[in-house]
């Protein structure tokens, strides 16, 4: 499929979650499992990208513990929990990472 | 300033805070854009058409990891579920809007637009303009996303490879989770979905982005089922 007839449907279908649910559904019909169901769809979602990218080479293949990019996860996950700063996490993994990659 | 233009910059200025991570993840989404070899028009365009970041670095990420079209997209779209959740709150002030308010409101109820607004709209339930606050707060959104997404663009390019920029992929979306992380309940869900996904990587298609999601979403579901039972 052409890369914009793929960006368009997939912008099409982001924008019909948010617009469908102002069209039809009433909060007051929206079962209360469920609404509290779709505050887990980050946790259920992110970690799928975050697992393969740190935990997963090139090829496939587990990387070793003392991996950088495990390492400096580690780093990040412990500023996160500390901290609860979104930037300060990005950069404070970021930075650790390259000073294991280049010293 | 009439109620209108009041609420517009009231709500401009409410969610300043909230685009401080905003600025690193569009430099970020635009810089990787480039550097997964999209250049700078289907990156950009990307911002504009799909407007939802952890959407598109997603969409990114699995095209250039040879993912069929059919499978990014569903991928992308399992992540804007969540917006199903901010449109049925909304709904509930804004029915009476005219469906043309509706269309172009929906387009901007990003995280950040519906987090400051639904606290908002709770405190000023009887606010003729109030419709004008979650537009205030959505149009800054977008501007200041189609900004750093160009300054990303525009780095992108000059910054090397070997410096590993891809890495901040899975640095951002760990970022997003850090309010959860204090959670026994959200933790289990994480964990699950992450091993999943490991497990499950070399599933056809990388579909097992979807697969390790829906699975621990029926994890999540579980788990608010047995609380539920138990109080």
């Amino acid at each position: 499929m052409n890369i914009w007839i793929s960006i368009i449907v997939a912008g099409l279908i982001n924008y019909l979650t948010r617009l469908g649910s102002v069209l039809l559904i009433k909060p007051q019909k929206l079962n209360s499992t469920l609404k509290i169901v779709l505050n887990y769809v980050p946790s259920a979602v992110f970690p799928a990208i975050i697992f393969p990218a740190v935990f997963l080479d090139d090829s496939g293949l587990l990387v070793e513990f003392n991996d950088p990019k495990v390492i400096a996860t580690i780093i990040a996950c412990l500023t996160g929990i500390l901290s609860k700063n979104l930037t300060l996490t990005i950069f404070t993994g970021l930075i650790s990472y390259w000073i294991i990659l280049f010293f | 300033m009439n109620g209108k233009t009041k609420n517009f910059f009231k709500a401009t200025i409410d969610v300043l805070p909230l685009l401080i991570p905003v600025f690193p993840f569009g430099i970020i989404f635009g810089a990787i854009g480039i550097e997964l070899g999209f250049g700078p028009y289907v990156t950009y365009a990307t911002s504009i058409i799909i407007f939802s970041g952890a959407s598109q670095i997603v969409f990114f990420q699995l095209l250039s990891a040879g993912a069929s079209s059919i499978v990014a997209i569903t991928s992308s779209s399992v992540i804007s579920t969540r917006h199903l959740l901010y449109g049925a709150v909304v709904n509930q002030y804004l029915s009476n809007l005219s469906i043309y308010w509706k269309i172009g409101l929906s387009y901007i109820l990003t995280d950040q637009a519906f987090a400051v607004s639904n606290e908002y709209f709770k405190k000023n339930k009887k606010d003729k303009f109030k419709h004008y606050y979650l537009l205030g707060a959505g149009v800054t959104l977008w501007i200041t996303w189609q900004l750093t997404t160009i300054i990303g663009i525009l780095l992108g390019s000059i910054v090397p490879e070997e410096l590993g920029l891809t890495f901040t992929i899975p640095l951002t979306f760990i970022a997003l989770l850090i309010n959860y992380f204090r959670k026994i309940d959200h933790i289990i869900v994480i964990i699950a979905s992450g091993v999943l996904s490991v497990i499950m990587y070399n599933a056809p298609f990388k579909s097992y982005i979807i697969f390790s999601s829906l699975i621990s979403l029926l994890i999540a579901y579980l788990i608010v089922k047995m609380r539920k039972q138990k109080s």
